[in-house]
């Protein structure tokens, strides 16, 4: 089976912080790590991978020159090899054009059979993207997979998929491109044999030569959204503590909430 | 006329209340732009839940009727989705942000060639430039963007629950309009085997009015009975962070957060939760959060509205003590 997965370069949510003063993230020194339900996208992939004999991972990463870095670590885990899309004019893309550029880069890789992405960025929490590479690629999509398994006759897979009461049980045709969360599966660390690989692995870049697209739908130009404002969330003025026994505290907490009508 | 569309979600027959919601949000929309509220509704049986969605403020409903829309199916949804659009063009298209408003609406924007805004929790309309204002949070809720679709239409949004109020307004009268949807060359390539509930009322942290939710400084495993007591006690699901899903004390179904569910239902009680960010980039959109907590210090108090510095163990009991007098 030859599987695709897309994987993103994250700001490091456990090491953001925040500075009060501005609302802002305090990103100087936070370090990149890969989106972490790309990791768990990528787990899938290696069981796939060690399921199916013969079968091949490849990661696709998109954004600047540094974010080779999450191909590697890919790799040094367990991938067979990877490609980073990056170049100026993809700069300033919204989901839209981020989806059309990858759709392109996973064409270019060859017929895949699998294409997996994690739920969601956790930089920009939109889960937009997956969808939108499966429609550019004709593929059909399942959201929010939490377990995979390749049937016999390596013709479909049997997906478990999340829903916000419970789950879905569903046979879908290869090929196929599936979203992942959480609890199909931790990434593992990656042998001694991947992690040498990964020092060595040369990592191609491609950029607008390598991948030909349509100039009216890469980057900023080719984005149909805009981001025309961005403002601090109203700050909460009269927030209170609660003093005394606790059950002086509990009284008084029922009491706020009766008057807003919450119990 | 140009016309507002909101993705009328049904599961198995039922109308999902963030449909509701949008719809009526969709009333201050239409008075704002001029244009025509509707629904577009995809299922076996339209004329069925019309009226409620006349009731919440649809003008039109837009019924597509087919077998295939029993329940979700992304390759038959999406297909129908945009030829409605393409038959009708509406200017403005809404979803709920729900597991199947996230899926069909990027599948839908990506074949249209058209902007979508994920996870919208403000709309407004901007009558001079006709455009759709869509505000989300960003960077996990520290900060609000105002997104806009200039030249593309419709203008696609998904917006979360819990945002708006409904309205109602019993015996409103509309029109319904049957659409045919054309599926006759859509491959099924997918088939769904089994829908199964899991854990009760108490794991639907989207749909929940009221969560509760623990994190470490409950102490041990066994003090997640005092979320789960205090949760019944006010009617609500369970929530969990991320370090005490990652101890196996409750399944990954519960937790909150940037790798686990992004919530903003009206009450948020978060008991022993540090607020990490990554913690609050999933609840901090909540309309009023209390927090329990023995550090004062702790970051959950800055997002907290009502906070007290306390022991769980002392707090909770005292707290399901006084809510079980006050209904008696």
């Amino acid at each position: 089976m030859k599987i695709v997965v897309c994987i993103k370069q994250v700001p490091d949510s456990d090491k953001v912080t925040i500075d009060r003063a501005t609302n802002r993230l305090n990103r100087a020194g936070v370090p990149a790590v890969m989106n972490p339900f790309d990791e768990n996208a990528l787990e899938v992939a290696l069981r796939l991978r060690d399921a199916v004999p013969g079968s091949t991972v490849t990661v696709v990463s998109m954004g600047p020159p540094q974010a080779e870095a999450v191909v590697r670590e890919a790799i040094a885990r367990g991938a067979t090899d990877g490609v980073l899309v990056s170049g100026r004019e993809f700069g300033g893309a919204d989901t839209w054009a981020t989806g059309y550029t990858l759709a392109l880069a996973i064409r270019k890789l060859g017929p895949a059979d699998l294409v997996l992405f994690g739920k969601q960025a956790t930089d920009g929490d939109t889960a937009q993207v997956g969808p939108g590479i499966a429609h550019h690629l004709g593929l059909p999509v399942l959201t929010y997979a939490k377990a995979v398994e390749a049937l016999p006759g390596g013709k479909a897979l049997k997906v478990v998929r999340a829903t916000e009461d419970g789950h879905e049980e569903w046979e879908v045709d290869l090929p196929c491109a599936l979203t992942v969360v959480k609890e199909a599966g931790e990434l593992r660390i990656g042998s001694l044999k991947s992690k040498m690989a990964a020092k060595k692995a040369q990592i191609p870049v491609w950029g607008v030569a390598e991948l030909g697209p349509d100039p009216e739908l890469i980057g900023l130009k080719g984005s149909p959204t805009r981001v025309t404002k961005v403002f601090a969330p109203p700050v909460k003025t009269n927030r209170v503590r609660l003093e005394g026994t606790p059950a002086e505290q509990a009284e008084k907490l029922v009491g706020i909430l009766a008057e807003r009508h919450l119990v | 006329m140009n016309e507002i569309w909101v993705f009328a979600e049904q599961r198995e027959g039922a109308l999902q209340s963030v449909s509701c919601e949008l719809l009526s949000e969709g009333r201050e929309l239409a008075a704002k732009s001029g244009y025509e509220l509707c629904a577009l509704l995809l299922s076996e049986n339209g004329a069925a839940l019309a009226p409620e969605l006349f009731a919440h403020g649809a003008r039109k409903v837009y019924a597509m009727d087919a077998p295939q829309f029993a329940y979700y199916q992304n390759d038959f949804w999406s297909a129908a989705v945009r030829q409605a659009v393409e038959a009708r063009r509406p200017e403005i298209l809404l979803f709920g942000a729900t597991s199947i408003g996230r899926s069909l609406a990027p599948t839908v924007a990506a074949a249209l060639h058209t902007g979508l805004t994920a996870d919208c929790t403000q709309l407004d309309f901007d009558p001079e430039r006709k455009l759709l204002l869509q505000t989300r949070p960003a960077f996990g809720g520290n900060i609000m963007a105002t997104i806009t679709c200039e030249g593309t239409r419709p203008q696609m949004a998904t917006v979360r629950g819990n945002v708006f109020k409904k309205v109602r307004e019993d015996g409103a009268a509309g029109e319904v309009v049957p659409l045919a949807a054309d599926l006759s060359q859509v491959p099924c390539r997918m088939r769904r085997l089994a829908a199964v509930k899991e854990g009760g009322e108490d794991v639907d942290l989207a749909g929940a009015k009221t969560i509760v939710s623990g994190g470490r400084g409950l102490g041990a495993p066994e003090k997640f009975s005092l979320v789960r007591e205090l949760a019944a006690e006010l009617g609500g699901a369970v929530g969990a962070s991320r370090a005490v899903v990652d101890a196996g004390w409750i399944s990954a179904l519960h937790q909150v957060g940037q790798t686990g569910k992004t919530v903003c239902p009206k009450l948020y009680v978060a008991l022993g939760i540090s607020g990490a960010i990554q913690h609050l980039a999933g609840m901090q959109s909540s309309d009023f959060i209390v927090a329990v907590n023995k550090d004062p210090a702790a970051p959950i108090f800055e997002v907290a509205d009502v906070g007290i510095v306390g022991d769980v163990d002392a707090v909770v009991p005292e707290l399901v003590k006084m809510l079980r007098a006050r209904r008696a």
